[in-house]
């Protein structure tokens, strides 16, 4: 059976898509920013020396990256409330990602500073600093050098997972692919162009975390 | 409202497991064959070849796997294939699958000392012969750990199955919570399904690459 | 030393006229003509940068050239051809790094081209492979892997696998400068027999006595060009550039 290929009816829908690539950068956006937070809090936890708060995090990390995100994002949709918390599409989303990329930095972050070369630590403990101070002077800057493509990698991982967000109805850029099929039919057309909008998106994420790297990077000194 | 026993959700949910253990193993078994076909293309000396695969590359790990599984699930009717849930999420799968494995195994291939291209060259062996013989055999025992490491997105990559109707743990998770009222067991019930299922998995890479740095 | 050698078909075995090769913006080989006879040992000597590596490299395709013509035993060497199958059986190489093969013992080593390349059966391959190693003196190391061999066994094996192909010119890339000064020697020695027994060698060496000693014609460059050649005793003893003046001078120094 011949299937004729017809993009132009996409264009009639170009303002839902605007708003699905929108709500999608949103999302991601807000997300990183918590969720670095989060990992060099959960990465500052799992380096500390007290031992049970290094142990809960480790868990934590553990759970969160060898459970499907889809799973950890219904689990808090949909069952976060029977403990009565009730939380809006957006809001279980961000909390998802969250989660998910807190995790994953907290890994990616403790891999940098435990490669902090002890001399420097030494340096900074000889200088009188206390343990907090070291870490956020000495350690934290070098440290985030040399993880940059690691952890940007990471947050590009997680804009493109938020397609799973579609599924709790947060009305991200797949969301509005499923809407628009569902609306004209015709969704090979539709979704082969959400896919080049995320491909279009990785790349740019890409491109632009490559020149902040450089920006902030340059000389192997972090102005962070 | 019927009662239902945790022994109830749980047996369901394992024999759902089942599927998402099968689906794992064909995509990540087909995926490994045809990632090795794009590897030598990857970093063969013919150009067409060697962009041809880097753009399948570049596509596959730069969009969600769910839009992928979309495409793969809307396209082969197009083309005449049958398609059910099944065969989108195998295809789907091994095709993402091959796409990252390919890379992971570059970087393996990458590691491999240029004298050793050099000296294989030298004794008049063709770029095939070369591969087989000298490069790939030692590219594969760097490979052995992010290869088994990769796995575990594999198995977790499943679960997007279940939003084409594949029914695997987390598609059954939904039935059940659907029937059950309770998303808090149950989802939790599943995830630490894939958790039995990927923690193993991770931890044997771990201890992989261990052993790798150990022997170096 | 060795009476000067003509081959029998009057040509010489490997002929370079008028090599170019840049890297980028730098050239490295200016113009370089060079011809070797079958059965001479012809040592090439030079600071760092000076090209001899390059050039020898482009003897085998290793390095591509931009200009000029390579030609081995008559035939040209295409610098825009990919596989160079058949000139790499007549022109074998030993690298600094020797670059054996890890996961194979010795003797896979040596036998591991002739099985793939020349498609010889099993049991010609494995006869080849036990002579090639007894001609470098490990033929008791048949089954031991390079991870349990010494620099110099290692490289004496490399020297077998290059052997076992029987190329009709073997070119030697600093293959004693990765070794400690003790495994030196028994290098050495193995060519020195191979030079003997009338093996076409072209080295890039540091080794000024061995090159004095072994070989028929020493090649000294600079700059990308062959600024003197000759017979070896000449060179030494009454250099007639300032630049090989200066560079005997730093090597004796050393």
């Amino acid at each position: 059976m011949a299937y004729s290929f017809d993009f132009s009816s996409l264009l009639d829908y170009t303002p839902v898509l605007v708003d699905g690539v929108a709500t999608t950068v949103a999302l991601t956006a807000v997300s990183t920013v918590l969720g670095v937070a989060l990992g060099i809090g959960g990465a500052a936890a799992r380096t500390s020396s007290v031992k049970p708060l290094a142990v809960v995090v480790g868990a934590y990390v553990e759970l969160i990256r060898n459970t499907p995100f889809l799973v950890q994002l219904f689990f808090i949709f949909f069952g976060l409330p029977s403990l009565g918390i009730r939380l809006a599409e957006w809001q279980a989303a961000v909390l998802a990602m969250v989660i998910n990329l807190g995790a994953y930095s907290t890994e990616i972050i403790r891999a940098g500073i435990e490669a902090t070369p002890k001399g420097q630590i030494e340096a900074g403990a000889s200088l009188g600093m206390t343990g907090p101070q070291i870490f956020r002077y000495v350690v934290l800057g070098p440290a985030m050098a040399k993880i940059w493509p690691a952890l940007t990698s990471q947050i590009v991982i997680v804009m493109l997972g938020s397609s799973v967000c579609s599924q709790i109805a947060a009305e991200e850029l797949s969301f509005a692919a499923n809407f628009i099929q569902s609306r004209n039919f015709r969704p090979f057309e539709v979704y082969f162009l959400a896919t080049a909008l995320y491909l279009a998106l990785a790349v740019a994420l890409r491109w632009i975390f490559s020149l902040m790297g450089q920006r902030m990077f340059a000389k192997g000194v972090s102005r962070a | 409202m019927l009662e239902f026993t945790l022994w109830d959700i749980l047996s369901n949910l394992l024999l759902a497991a089942r599927w998402t253990v099968l689906l794992s193993l064909i995509a990540f078994v087909s995926g490994g064959v045809a990632g090795l076909l794009l590897l030598v293309a990857r970093v063969s000396p013919v150009p067409p070849l060697r962009i041809a695969a880097k753009l399948f590359i570049e596509v596959f790990q730069g969009t969600p796997l769910l839009m992928q599984l979309f495409i793969v699930f809307f396209a082969l009717p197009l083309i005449g294939i049958e398609t059910s849930a099944w065969t989108s999420a195998a295809v789907a799968l091994t095709l993402f699958t091959a796409a990252y494995l390919a890379e992971i195994w570059r970087g393996c291939v990458e590691a491999v000392p240029k004298g050793q291209w050099e000296a294989s060259a030298s004794l008049a062996m063709t770029f095939p012969e070369q591969m087989r013989h000298v490069i790939l055999p030692q590219a594969l025992r760097i490979a052995v750990p992010p290869t088994v490491g990769f796995s575990v997105q594999v198995v977790k990559g499943t679960a997007v199955t279940s939003i084409i109707g594949f029914v695997e743990v987390t598609k059954a998770g939904t039935m059940i919570t659907n029937a059950t009222f309770q998303p808090f067991l149950v989802y939790g019930l599943v995830g630490l399904i894939y958790f039995a299922l990927c923690y193993p998995l991770s931890l044997s890479a771990k201890a992989l690459e261990r052993k790798l740095n150990v022997a170096r | 030393m060795s009476p000067v050698k003509t081959s029998p078909t009057g040509r010489p075995l490997v002929k370079l006229s008028a090599i170019r090769k840049s890297f980028g913006p730098v050239e490295v080989l200016k113009g370089v003509d060079m011809a070797v006879e079958e059965g001479q040992v012809v040592a090439m000597i030079g600071r760092s940068g000076s090209g001899k590596s390059t050039l020898l490299r482009s003897i085998n395709g290793l390095e591509r050239i931009d200009g000029g013509v390579i030609e081995v035993d008559g035939e040209c060497v295409d610098p825009g051809q990919i596989d160079l199958r058949a000139l790499r059986q007549k022109v074998g190489m030993v690298f600094q790094q020797f670059n054996l093969f890890p996961h194979l013992t010795a003797g896979e080593n040596v036998m591991l081209a002739l099985k793939v390349v020349k498609k010889q059966d099993k049991a010609a391959t494995r006869a080849a492979a036990e002579a090639a190693l007894a001609k470098v003196g490990l033929g008791h190391k048949f089954d031991a892997y390079p991870s349990q061999l010494s620099g110099g066994q290692q490289q004496r094996v490399a020297i077998a696998r290059s052997l076992a192909m029987a190329p009709k010119v073997l070119l030697c890339d600093e293959i004693t400068s990765a070794l400690d000064p003790e495994l030196v020697a028994e290098v050495l020695g193995v060519v020195r027999k191979l030079a003997e027994e009338g093996m076409t060698l072209i080295l890039v060496t540091h080794e000024m006595r061995f090159a004095r000693e072994v070989c028929d014609r020493l090649v000294f460059m600079h700059g990308g060009r062959i600024a003197e050649q000759g017979p070896p005793a000449e060179l030494f003893d009454r250099p007639s550039t300032p630049e090989l003046a200066q560079f005997i001078g730093m090597v004796e120094a050393r």
